[in-house]
């Protein structure tokens, strides 16, 4: 069952959202000038660059251990294995961000592109939703 | 000048929205996915059109797919050396890198010279 835990947003501190921004912010520039200096077949490769990956997964990987520490335990190994979790969910994200990577380069030429962009956003929820899904029945099936 | 700093105004709001998402939603394997959002390309991609049209867009575009491949690729390889071995997050997400830039230019590079 998918939820939405709000109180997980008192857990990240003020510094780690600024860390985010400066790290989305910088690979969007990244990305523009690269394409405006190599080009836009180049420029596009940095489109799906992992911006605030490594952030994201350390981020859990703290918070799992400050989780812990309160119960007195040692976290480490469990937020290594939150962290890797997390990993494999954005590996079936990257499938359907390829595909929203499709839609954009066949349908941007012909098609109004505020309906292209829209199109390929309700494409990336719908299939990474859906491999997830697949994912985890397939993993409740085998444990059962 | 300017147009750098709407890019990253632009592109650190919305990485930092789809950030947000992941960490409010719940089971964290369906949080994931936001790892792999298209942030950086729907912050980027309006402004490219305006500036350079749709068709200069799909060309980024096509090329994103490579990326993604790069990206699945490194996502894959991260989880499995984090649940093998158990390092360090940060270190092992920021060593495996070369494994998203290595697959992505390798993968454009060998489509590049084959068409």
């Amino acid at each position: 069952m998918i939820e939405l835990k709000w109180s997980s947003l008192k857990e990240t501190r003020p510094s780690e959202y600024v860390v985010r921004f400066v790290f989305g912010g910088a690979c969007t520039v990244l990305a523009g000038l690269v394409a405006k200096r190599y080009g836009p077949s180049v420029g596009g490769l940095f489109l799906a660059f992992p911006a605030i990956f490594p952030s994201g997964a350390s981020l859990i990987e703290s918070h799992e251990k400050k989780r812990k520490a309160k119960m007195g335990l040692d976290g480490t190994l469990r937020g290594r294995v939150a962290a890797s979790v997390d990993a494999a969910g954005a590996a079936l994200g990257c499938i359907a961000l390829a595909v929203f990577a499709l839609i954009l380069w066949k349908g941007l030429p012909t098609y109004n592109a505020y309906a292209v962009i829209s199109g390929a956003t309700l494409a990336w929820t719908c299939i990474a939703t859906i491999l997830w899904a697949v994912r985890r029945r397939r993993e409740f099936h085998r444990l059962a | 000048m300017s147009e750098l700093i709407i890019r990253f105004l632009i592109g650190g709001a919305v990485v930092s929205l789809f950030a947000l998402l992941g960490d409010i939603l719940r089971p964290k394997s369906f949080a994931g996915l936001f790892g792999a959002a298209p942030s950086v390309a729907l912050a980027t991609i309006g402004l490219t059109i305006a500036k350079n049209g749709s068709q200069y867009a799909a060309t980024e575009a096509r090329s994103m797919i490579w990326g993604a491949v790069g990206f699945f690729t490194y996502a894959s390889v991260v989880c499995w050396v984090l649940m093998r071995y158990k390092l360090d997050t940060l270190l092992t997400t920021i060593c495996l890198l070369p494994i998203w830039a290595g697959t992505s230019f390798g993968l454009w590079y060998w489509l590049a010279r084959s068409s």
